[in-house]
């Protein structure tokens, strides 16, 4: 359980996942990837078995929210295992199409 | 958060596409080139020492490349305008002290006598052997580190340097490109300069998306439609007076011949509407979009989009029609008001200051803090008003900046340049409206009793003083100018004299 910080990188400690922390509530919570605590990106960690039950995978450049969309993470790098708050997997967000800026 | 993360991305699921392609060189880096490059150029950032980078030059694969190696090696970026005078620039160095500086080969040996700057040529810069020791360490994610300080015209003199932190720049790039969402084929031109935001957002945007790149340092009409057609651009953005610009040289042709240009998008300054019109006849595939924002704001905060664009040009109400000139609505995430003097809200269609707040505003200067209020608001000092559709339309700007072409000029650095002739008691300088740049400038000048000077020697005095953009295309001689009891000048009222 930690503070999830907002700009802050983690880790799975079961596969290749990689998650950025765009938008986090207060209050200590425990993010996983693949049913295991996510860790600080660049830590070393003996990597385990991501758990079948946890398997749905993130892909690079989606985001993922929790049901009330006060917390929201960017995939970095895909992974295998999905993610999961305090035990609740997170949602893939709907891609509204953006208007063009550019 | 580190724009960092936003090249690793894509280089690590494009490492081969083409990220940018130098118009004028013809060179080229893929992503992963581009990312492999910002490794070492980071490495020799970090270890000379550097509190800030600086980048004084056109555009070029070295543009890119210092962005993403000063993000890398977390020392803020500060790319300066080459069109300043030298004595501009110098101030500018020794705010940005002590500097890694990455100059044109020309340029070099000048700023190499500066104590506390390193510099690198370009081309040395770009020079795999130059930089053969990688940085050691991932690049920091505190969203709150300064990603980009961006000077600014400041009506008050000296230049203010705005402050643009990773998380504004992240910010406005998740909230407004799909990650990746580039075809192959596309290929972007940008032609706006590296010290301008927007040169900035298409580097970031294009970088996120997996788009290609074409640059062009050096903007002419016919370059520009040069390389359009070669590269087969599919996307482009240019300031009003580059429209301008195209349009006329493309004039008796009956389309631009661009087929593959699937959208162009312009913004920094007014779009006069027979411009947008025209424009609008000759690529009639195209998609056009009108982007508003600002350095404070990391880029764009509101879009006029393409269907808008069809639906006035199509219509029959004047009304309607008007909405070409809009710069459309808020992007999401963005919230947009227009306030009047005493910071309250004003009905719509009322002319007022436009006020922003959201992720990727900013507002902060390098030595003021943040000019946001406590809830977050930012007093752009544009003035505009929003029709009842939430439509935005701007009025100027609410201090008295003068935007020509896309460029900011105070017109107190031109009246402090008019004053300094013998003959000049007093002046005033305003823009007034023009049809190719969008705002020209005008001067009101009071000679001094019993002196003058003809006309044309006082604009010769301000070409011989200062860059030619800086020069009134007229200048009207009174015998005095309008001031408040407080002794503020009315320029409002001098405006209205032109």
């Amino acid at each position: 359980m930690a503070e999830l910080k907002t700009g802050a990188r983690l880790k799975s400690a079961v596969c290749d996942g990689e998650v950025m922390i765009v938008l986090a509530p207060a209050g200590d919570l425990e993010e996983t990837c693949g049913g295991a605590a996510m860790v600080a990106a660049g830590s070393a960690v003996e990597k385990g078995q991501v758990d079948p039950d946890h398997a749905v995978g993130i892909r690079i450049g989606k985001r993922y929210v929790n049901e009330d969309g006060t917390l929201e993470v960017l995939c970095v790098k895909n992974g295998d295992g999905g993610v999961a708050v305090n035990g609740v997997p997170l949602l893939q967000k709907d891609t509204k199409k953006l208007p063009k800026t550019d | 958060m580190n724009i960092m993360m936003l090249l690793e991305m894509t280089s690590a699921t494009f490492p081969d596409r083409t990220a940018f392609t130098d118009g004028s060189s013809g060179r080229s880096y893929t992503y992963s080139q581009l990312f492999e490059a910002a490794a070492t150029r980071a490495g020799s950032m970090a270890a000379s020492g550097a509190r800030r980078v600086g980048m004084l030059d056109v555009s070029s694969l070295a543009t890119p490349l210092t962005l993403f190696a000063s993000a890398w090696a977390g020392v803020p970026y500060a790319p300066l305008n080459y069109r300043l005078t030298d004595p501009e620039i110098e101030a500018l160095l020794e705010r940005i002290k002590p500097a890694y500086l990455v100059t044109s080969d020309e340029r070099e040996p000048a700023m190499s006598v500066h104590k506390d700057v390193i510099t690198s040529a370009t081309t040395h810069f770009l020079t795999d052997a130059q930089h053969s020791a990688r940085i050691t360490g991932e690049w920091s994610m505190d969203p709150e580190e300064i990603a980009v300080l961006l000077f600014t015209s400041g009506t008050t003199g000296a230049p203010k340097a705005a402050v643009l932190r990773h998380k504004h720049l992240v910010s406005y790039i998740l909230s407004s490109v799909e990650f990746a969402s580039a075809d192959e084929a596309e290929a972007a031109l940008v032609c706006v300069p590296p010290y301008h935001i927007a040169g900035i957002a298409a580097i970031l945007s294009s970088v996120y998306s997996g788009r290609h790149v074409v640059q062009l340092p050096n903007f002419t009409a016919e370059t520009w439609i040069d390389l359009a057609r070669k590269h087969e651009i599919t996307t482009a953005f240019v300031v009003p007076t580059m429209l301008a610009r195209v349009v006329d040289a493309l004039e008796g042709q009956k389309t631009a011949g661009m087929p593959h240009l699937a959208s162009l998008s312009y913004g920094g300054g007014k779009m006069p509407l027979s411009i947008i019109e025209r424009a609008m006849r000759l690529f009639p595939d195209t998609d056009f979009t009108n982007a508003y924002g600002l350095t404070e704001t990391s880029s764009t905060i509101a879009v006029l989009g393409p269907d808008d664009h069809r639906a006035a040009a199509g219509s029959d109400s004047d009304s309607i029609r008007q909405r070409l000139v809009s710069v459309g609505k808020a992007l999401p995430g963005v919230e947009i008001e227009i306030r009047d003097d005493e910071g309250m809200l004003v009905a719509a269609g009322e002319r007022g200051e436009i006020y922003v707040r959201g992720e990727q505003v900013s507002g902060e200067y390098e030595g003021r803090g943040s000019v946001t209020n406590s809830e977050g608001w930012f007093p752009t000092r544009d003035a505009g008003r929003m029709d009842e559709e939430g439509y935005l339309f701007l009025e100027g700007r609410a201090d008295d900046v003068i935007v020509r072409g896309g460029e900011n000029i105070s017109p107190g650095e031109i009246e402090d340049v008019l004053l300094d002739h013998a003959a000049v008691r007093d002046a005033a300088v305003v823009g007034i409206p023009d049809e190719q740049w969008g705002e020209g400038i005008a001067a009101a000048v009071v000679f001094k009793p019993g002196q003058s000077a003809p006309i044309e020697e006082l604009q010769t005095w301000i070409k011989d003083r200062m860059r030619s953009s800086r020069v009134p295309q007229v200048i009207r001689i009174c015998d005095e100018l309008p001031y408040n009891e407080t002794g503020k000048l009315l320029r409002r009222v001098v405006k209205q004299t032109f």
